[in-house]
């Protein structure tokens, strides 16, 4: 079916939070530190504006905790004696003219007396930089398995990388906003652009010191996420709350661009160093790797992107020794946090990259080496995971060179470096994988509850919490809700996400919603059936019915149905030793990029890209093929284009002038292939496929830049002026 | 903030007069209104409105010229056949301005005006020997040629009360002409290095941009390109280096750096000039 | 969000918007983009970056697209001006079919530059759909869905594509 909500947006009139006409609504802004650390002496007022017409909060006015809740209560909602990192919001202002409210902005004064700032997180702090513990470390992980040491000692061939990755800014095309009032019921109600309203829910509820029921939630419609409003939306809904408790008023705060780069989060910077034993054959003998994350100035969400980070860094690949450390670090740069693929790309790049290099090494082709070294079922992971969900990971590949027409290509670029002046095409290739769902017993913890409606007229509602930001939830979960119960998709209604009505059923992260939360929303729908009295069976108009029956026998009354998270059975993991089954379920990808580098400038174009993967069951086509394509062409953008540039701990390129994105002039159309493999535990079979495709392309683009080039780039963003740096000195150009 | 309307070429000089000291004319506001809602003061000035001037919309051919209006924009040049047929840097140049959004606003005189190191319509129209005609309030005309406007970083041989009317271009018969503009991206990219190439019976020209405090030619180049190498040609890009340096002085900006943009320039007129002229092969 | 005290020196402008003759009182320092969306209700056009990269905020103005956050709204005085709202839904049905829309911040724009291209398609004798498209930028889509949807109606419109 064609995405529910599309002509609504296709035509502009879908409202999101920028568009929503309040009465009486006061603008808020954000004043900000100046500083990446120090101690905040003294806030200035200026005389430039009317403040009796303007509303001011600082820490003082926060009636709970001056902490955003989420993993650790580090980050303040509004910095106090002291600031961490550029950006950080310190003073509040609202007013009714918005151009009044900027110019105050501008007459506050921030005064920091300047500390010791951690601005490069690969350099150990000194003592005087500590901010976290005793030594900077946000959270510290290992992974072993076998015996590394050992088995590298009795390597033949030894192969060593390192591999950097810079941050990069989600551009989702909305920036982030808030709208928030008091209703006349005293309840504070917080209205915006957001992935998690029980997150935001939560970080209320704990800041302003109110119970659950005296806060509500609503997503409204809203622009993108990418992992970019997952927890930051916490902090703008809080800064908007209040203001709008201060000023009885409501009030709404949306970002410029330029505000929104800068301030908010970004992508762990990383920084991985691989040390790799292998025969002559290419057999991987042992795998040892070493993972650095930038944090940021909080903790804010490091822990779980470096979870996953670890868990794929060792690729999807069988190895018996393997040794995975890892840290994420404090640096005084605005906290990183949630990016699409989470660590995975971060670490997957390092490994994709580094194995190409052994194949290098060893004068043995890219393809043969997966072949060797992919995992096969009944094998183990790093983590000590078996694997056997019976995906032939061989043939993803093999259809993926197929149809990238690989060989042949290969072939083709050859004779035409051969010839040509200064451009030079390549072919690369990546194979990896990409863990569904939450890590270990993340689902568990969650204890998502997914709540369905019948209602009057005989239709179903589903109450998520689950949002839709452009992937296609709504259009999932009416697919999924319709399929269930043998019902016309007209007869589903998806319901606007509010915590006044929709139980918490999770995060929209994770590439957990059709995967998981489908399968609570078909478990829900099982339940609705015995509350109205039919077997498990029943279907259309049967069920239409006897919900319309329901309603005339009880009349008024709601009728709800619900359904728990159950975790599949078997699944074993081990928090503290990281061991055991690190995700219910993987999907595999292998994907092919074509590129054309000028030697004359260094700039690298995409020409050709062959996206082919296992998602278990592909739940609606258009939907998945666009999250592959999207997903695709913004990992073309991290690997060649985007660069965040850096003065004194702010961002100082947070325009899309100087940020840049991929056109479409820019990439070539991204050819996609599925294979399935229903998984049993996942709606209809689905895996899960909104990260995966992140994963893939920045080593499949590097590792054809060096056959091209017979350059070893190992950094990215591999931007003109790098590519120049890295050729080997007697090229023609 | 206050915005001047005038709705003729006269209105416009009259209300310069007027003002107590020269508004700030506008054209296609391509650069005027970037970031508008956060200028703050930097907006509190008068504007001269030019949009209406229907009578700077025109493009003309006589025997030895053409004349671009001054409103004329991109856009209206990517869409004239003839223009693409004589003069095809003109199209090349302006097919990379931005994106269509910005072709159809931005004009070639605003381009000139704004006198930016990276202007994308300059180097062009500077490779084709054209001439502004400016206009003053006392309706005096006068012409002044484009690679003896710019004196320095943004400074022009053109007063706060004058007004680009018109650019004329010579109409000659080319055996070269090649502009490539070097960005972060194909499209919606401000140049990191470009270079507008040409030759007619006036000899080469070499037009650079992003990589002077102001669009130049390359004059010591060119001589050596229409002194036909004399004996010594260029063998490789490393060669065209010291025939540059004397008139580029790149930098290390938020888009790129020195180092970058004075290979990356050698290398590009390396390429495209060799085997065209017997000083570089 | 429609507070906005009548400004001192406000000037009143005259344009034709989505075929009818509008009249709006503006402070002099509206851009387009602002008018349409807090004084005449016309939310579909949309704010993505306030510099002309985007393309969120494309309208047609004399018929040929523009960057409205680029436009003050006192430029736009005796012209045409077309928005996102004067698109049927016969006209964006095959950017529908083709997943040209997913998080729809970009959208508009995207249809507005997408339509006016598909009325004119001897543009495809010089330009590519994906350089026409490149003024707007999508973070969702990866372009494909759209360039498919805009190439599908043209193709339907019977005219052959430029690769």
């Amino acid at each position: 079916m064609n995405r529910v909500e599309g002509l609504a947006k296709l035509s502009g009139a879908e409202r999101y939070t920028d568009d929503l006409t309040v009465p009486g609504c006061l603008w808020g802004m954000t004043v900000r530190s100046p500083a990446p650390r120090g101690r905040i002496r003294e806030i200035k007022f200026g005389k430039g504006v009317d403040w009796s017409r303007l509303t001011v909060v600082d820490h003082r006015d926060i009636p709970g905790p001056n902490e955003v809740y989420l993993i650790t209560r580090d980050q303040p909602v509004l910095a106090a004696a002291e600031t961490r990192h550029m950006h950080e919001a310190v003073v509040l202002i609202a007013g009714e003219d918005r151009e009044m409210v900027r110019r105050a902005v501008g007459e506050v004064k921030v005064i920091v007396d300047p500390l010791p700032a951690v601005l490069d997180f690969r350099v150990p702090p000194s003592r005087d930089q500590i901010q976290h513990n005793t030594d900077n470390i946000l959270k510290e992980i290992l992974i072993e398995k076998g015996d590394v040491e050992r088995a590298l000692a009795a390597a033949p061939v030894i192969v060593e990388g390192v591999y950097e990755t810079g941050a990069q800014e989600h551009v989702y095309l909305e920036n982030q906003a808030m709208l928030a009032w008091v209703d006349e019921h005293g309840v504070v109600v917080v209205q915006g652009s957001m992935q998690c309203p029980y997150y935001v829910l939560n970080a209320l509820n704990h800041a302003l010191n109110r119970a659950e029921s005296q806060v509500r939630v609503i997503q409204a419609p809203t622009g993108g996420g990418f992992g970019g409003k997952e927890d930051y939306p916490s902090n703008i809904a809080l800064h908007a709350a209040l203001l709008a408790m201060k000023a009885r008023r409501p009030v709404k705060i949306v970002y410029d661009r330029g505000e929104d780069m800068a301030a908010t989060t970004k992508r762990h910077p990383s920084r991985v160093v691989h040390r790799t034993g292998v025969d002559q054959s290419g057999r991987l003998l042992a795998q040892k790797i070493d993972v650095v994350l930038d944090g940021g100035a909080y903790v804010t969400l490091s822990p779980v992107v470096l979870s996953r980070g670890m868990i794929h860094a060792a690729g999807p690949y069988f190895c018996e020794n393997v040794r995975t450390s890892g840290r994420a670090v404090l640096s005084n740069y605005v906290p990183h946090g949630a990016f699409r693929g989470f660590g995975a790309p971060q670490t997957l790049f390092a490994c994709e990259r580094q194995m190409d290099r052994i194949a290098a090494r060893l004068g043995i082709d890219p393809v043969e080496i997966r072949r060797i070294n992919l995992i096969r079922d009944g094998q183990t992971t790093a983590t000590g995971q078996v694997i056997r969900d019976g995906t032939d990971r061989l043939a993803l590949l093999d259809k993926a060179l197929d149809l990238s027409r690989y060989r042949r290509r290969r072939d083709e670029c050859e004779s035409f470096n051969a010839t040509h002046p200064y451009l030079r095409r390549g072919v690369g290739i990546a194979t990896f994988w990409h863990g569904a769902g939450f890590t270990g017993s993340g689902e568990v913890y969650l204890k998502s509850r997914q709540r369905v409606a019948g209602l009057p007229d005989g239709r179903i509602e589903v109450l998520s919490a689950n949002t839709e930001m452009g992937q296609g939830t709504t259009t999932v979960f009416t697919e999924i809700a319709a399929r269930h119960l043998g019902l016309d998709t007209a007869d589903v209604a998806v319901a606007v996400p509010d915590t006044s009505r929709c139980t918490n059923s999770g995060p929209t992260v994770a590439s957990r919603t059709a995967m998981v939360v489908g399968r609570l929303i078909e478990r829900a729908c099982d339940a609705l059936l015995v509350k109205i009295g039919l077997p498990p069976t029943a279907r259309g108009k049967a069920v239409t019915d006897a919900i319309v029956a329901w309603h005339i026998a009880n009349p008024g009354k709601a009728l709800h149905a619900e359904a728990d998270y159950q975790p599949p059975p078997g699944i074993k993991w081990d928090d503290t030793t990281y061991k055991g089954d690190a995700y219910g379920a993987f999907g595999w990808a292998a994907y092919v990029a074509h590129i054309e580098a000028d030697l004359r400038t260094g700039a690298v174009r995409v020409t050709d890209f062959t996206a082919v993967q296992d998602i278990g069951k592909v739940l609606n086509e258009t939907l998945a093929r666009g999250q592959v394509q999207g997903g695709v062409v913004q990992a073309i953008g991290w690997a060649l284009m985007e660069e965040c540039k850096w003065k004194d701990g702010g961002m100082i390129n947070n325009q899309l002038t100087n940020y840049i994105i991929p056109t479409s002039d820019d990439v070539a159309p991204t050819r996609v292939a599925f294979a399935e493999n229903p998984y049993p535990h996942g709606a209809g079979g689905a895996k899960g496929v909104g990260e995966l495709p992140m994963d893939g392309p920045a080593p499949a683009i590097l590792n054809a830049v060096a056959m091209a080039t017979g350059a070893d780039p190992c950094t990215i963003p591999l931007t003109p002026e790098r590519m120049l740096e890295c050729l080997p000195s007697e090229q023609p150009a | 903030m206050r915005a001047l309307l005038p709705n003729s070429l006269k209105e416009a000089m009259a209300m310069i007069t007027a003002e107590p000291s020269p508004p700030t004319p506008m054209a296609g506001a391509t650069d005027l209104l970037v970031h508008w809602p956060v200028l703050g003061a930097a907006r509190d000035r008068t504007y001269l409105d030019l949009s209406a001037l229907r009578e700077l919309r025109t493009i003309r051919w006589d025997n030895g010229r053409l004349t671009l209006g001054a409103m004329t924009t991109y856009w209206d040049v990517v869409r004239d056949d003839r223009i693409g047929k004589e003069f095809p840097l003109l199209v090349a140049a302006a097919r990379q301005v931005g994106a269509i959004q910005i072709q159809a606003r931005g004009t070639w005189a605003g381009n000139i005006a704004n006198a930016s190191p990276a202007a994308d319509g300059v180097p062009v129209l500077m490779a084709y020997d054209a001439t502004a005609e400016l206009i003053s309030p006392d309706g005096k005309t006068s012409e002044v040629a484009l690679d003896r406007f710019y004196s320095g970083y943004k400074q022009m041989a053109m007063r706060k009360d004058q007004l680009i009317t018109a650019i004329h271009l010579p109409r000659r018969a080319h055996s070269f002409g090649v502009f490539e503009k070097v960005g972060a991206r194909r499209a919606q990219t401000i140049t990191k290095v470009g270079v507008a190439a040409a030759h007619s019976d006036a000899g080469w020209r070499i037009v650079v941009n992003s990589v002077a405090p102001t669009i130049r030619r390359c004059r010591t180049l060119e001589r050596f390109l229409d002194a036909g190498g004399s004996g010594k040609p260029a063998h490789r890009p490393d060669d065209l280096v010291p025939l540059l340096a004397p008139d580029i002085s790149p930098i290390d900006d938020i888009r790129s750096t020195a180092a970058y943009r004075r290979t990356v320039l050698a290398r590009l007129i390396y390429h495209h000039l060799r085997g065209r002229t017997p000083a570089i092969v | 969000m429609n507070n906005r005290p009548e400004p001192t020196n406000a000037i009143e402008i005259r344009f034709m918007l989505n075929g009818r003759e509008t009249v709006a009182r503006i402070d002099p320092a509206e851009r387009l983009l602002d008018t349409l969306r807090y004084s005449l209700d016309m939310t579909g056009t949309k704010e993505g970056c306030a510099e002309g990269e985007c393309g969120a905020c494309t309208v047609l103005l004399d018929g040929v697209p523009v960057d409205s956050c680029l436009v003050p709204t006192y430029q736009v005085r005796g012209r045409d001006v077309r928005t996102v709202e004067s698109l049927t839904p016969q006209e964006l049905q095959p950017l529908l079919e083709t997943g040209a829309t997913q998080c729809g911040a970009c959208t508009p724009g995207v249809a507005v530059t997408g339509c006016w291209l598909r009325r004119h398609p001897e543009l495809l004798e010089t330009h590519s759909v994906r350089e026409v498209m490149a003024g707007n930028l999508c973070r969702c889509t990866g372009y494909d869905g759209i360039v498919e949807g805009v190439e599908a109606a043209m193709r339907g419109d019977g005219m052959k594509k430029k690769a």
